[in-house]
């Protein structure tokens, strides 16, 4: 009987396991099947043609997604990092606790109301739907991921760490940067990429700040296509043919989410290893 | 060396032995009505307590006696848990560590530290673990790093066994070359004292003699202040020996006579394994 039970629950677990796989398998299937097609050198170079007649591609919504994540780096990053050490070096005290706290809420923000604060701090202040809105949307979204990781891995590096490093007569910013953000690397990049990948694919903020654009990037204060937005007005078409290209874009855009989710497993393994050896 | 025997006889004449001594020349660490809290907590109470250069000082008594908290306040480590605090003083050669003015990151680097558990870090190779403490301060001179390196592996006693290996990580040593590499790691610096918590608890016994041997070596050049919960290890290694219990400096004296003929009940009750 006990045996019994042993199995069932295994069966359960199994058979839970795999409906919970269901989604993403056909999601995958369905964009493969009608998106894999259209994919070709023009479809991923060209702007987008004249609406009604086939031809053109997304060129310009690639671009946009790739400058978009890039500028969102380079203010996300550095900032969720440094709140990440603040909050796990120095946070425990109520400052740290508030800031914590506000960090969890913002995290848990619908990103369309990021959007819409973001529309009427720069959009409206500036006249101008452009790139640099779309990056400080992207970076709010970001930020709380990557500052709570960072805290997360941050904490799991042993005190007696800080402690070798204290007692060598190393000054306490140098140990936090030089020795426990070290051991704490893969961690932290794990948090980034995740964070990236997850704002890769937002759209409703873009709605309200870099619009999209037929065109391809002219400056970081105007418009700006980018997949995610692209998807959405191509899918929107009645089109045959725009839907196809609807597709082959959603298609991209998985592809691209699925390369930094393999960053996020190669950085991770070599965590894995390095932990199973030290046993 | 013979400096040290000649001591050994005088100090051995005075009645076997020796009362909490007062400024001696070659005390190296003396602490002056040292006491600890954690909190509202005192876990060390006026401990007049004293390290002599090129010696090895060993603390023991029972758990939870304030042996690891000592050593702590030798090098201010105390001072960085939260709501710990000191009073009264640590003279490191003539000069008292806790004075106004003292930056505590130059203290460390004269008196350094290893601990219970070998802590090398992880994601390190064995050669930067040792050249840490230099590079992160600044040294950049490669030349310079490798003769500390070698230098340090060498006097604790890995150097044949990790020379191969040195850009292998220093966590996939033994644990027993993971506490000595935390020891060249702490040498590589040029401290002049060396405080041990415990070093061997987490070893075997033969990677525990291994590094007694090394204790006894870098004696010569080093002074040692060794906790241990271990009363053979304590006999084994050390020339002078302190007793705590409770917070308190039950017994100080060398260590031969502390251990053949200790003063106090206490001290006798706790060698003889009444309690502790």
């Amino acid at each position: 009987m006990r045996r019994f039970k042993d199995r069932l629950a295994l069966w359960l677990g199994a058979l839970c396991a795999v409906l919970a796989m269901i989604p993403l398998i056909s999601i995958l299937y369905e964009v493969v099947k009608n998106g894999a097609s259209t994919i070709n050198v023009d479809f991923l170079t060209a702007a987008p043609g004249v609406i009604g007649q086939p031809g053109g591609g997304i060129g310009p919504a690639i671009q946009g997604t790739l400058i978009l994540v890039g500028l969102t780096i380079i203010i996300g990053v550095p900032l969720g990092v440094l709140s990440g050490i603040y909050l796990s070096e120095f946070g425990d005290n109520p400052v740290g606790r508030t800031i914590r706290f506000l960090n969890d809420v913002l995290a848990e923000f619908p990103s369309v109301v990021i959007g819409v604060v973001i529309f009427t701090l720069i959009v409206l202040t500036l006249r101008s739907f452009s790139v640099v809105a779309g990056a400080f949307a992207l970076s709010i979204i970001m930020l709380p991921v990557v500052t709570r990781s960072t805290e997360e891995s941050l904490k799991l590096v042993p005190n007696s760490i800080r402690d070798a490093s204290m007692a060598l007569g190393i000054r306490r910013w140098r140990t936090t940067l030089s020795v426990v953000l070290t051991t704490a690397k893969s961690g932290v990049v794990t948090g980034i990429l995740l964070a990236i990948a997850r704002v890769a694919g937002e759209s409703a903020p873009l709605v309200f700040t870099i619009l999209g654009s037929q065109y391809f990037f002219s400056g970081l204060s105007s418009p700006m296509d980018a997949l995610p937005l692209r998807i959405y007005r191509l899918a929107l078409l009645p089109y045959p043919y725009a839907q196809a290209q609807g597709w082959g874009a959603a298609l991209v855009l998985i592809l691209m989410v699925l390369v930094v989710n393999i960053g996020v497993r190669l950085a991770t393994r070599g965590r894995l290893y390095s932990k199973r050896s030290r046993a | 060396m013979t400096l040290l025997q000649t001591e050994k006889k005088q100090s051995l004449s005075s009645e076997g032995v020796v009362q909490p001594l007062k400024t001696l020349e070659n005390s190296k660490v003396r602490t002056e009505d040292l006491n600890a809290w954690y909190g509202n907590n005192q876990v060390l109470k006026k401990l007049n307590i004293e390290a002599r250069e090129h010696s090895v000082t060993a603390i023991i008594g029972p758990s939870g006696c304030g042996k690891s908290t000592f050593i702590r306040c030798l090098n201010r480590m105390h001072e960085l848990v939260p709501k710990a605090k000191t009073s009264g003083g640590v003279i490191l050669d003539g000069s008292d560590i806790y004075a106004n003015g003292v930056d505590p990151v130059t203290i460390r680097r004269r008196v350094g530290m290893v601990f219970q558990k070998p802590n090398p870090f992880p994601t390190m190779s064995v050669y930067d673990n040792v050249a840490a403490g230099l590079k992160l301060n600044g040294e950049r001179n490669h030349a310079v790093l490798d003769r500390a390196v070698q230098r340090s592996l060498e006097l604790a006693f890995l150097w044949d066994e990790v020379k191969g290996d040195l850009d292998k990580s220093g966590a996939s040593l033994s644990g027993g070359q993971q506490q000595r590499l935390c020891i060249a790691r702490a040498l590589a610096v040029e401290p002049e004292v060396i405080l041990m918590d415990e070093p061997c608890s987490a070893l075997d016994p033969i990677a525990t003699a291994k590094i007694e041997e090394l204790i006894a070596s870098i004696k010569e050049n080093y002074t040692v202040v060794i906790v241990t919960h271990n009363m053979q290890q304590a006999a084994r290694v050390s020339d002078f020996t302190a007793f705590l219990y409770l917070g308190q400096l039950i017994e100080y004296g060398e260590t031969t006579s502390l251990f053949e003929n200790p003063a106090e009940e206490l001290t006798e009750r706790y060698l003889t394994g009444k309690f502790g």
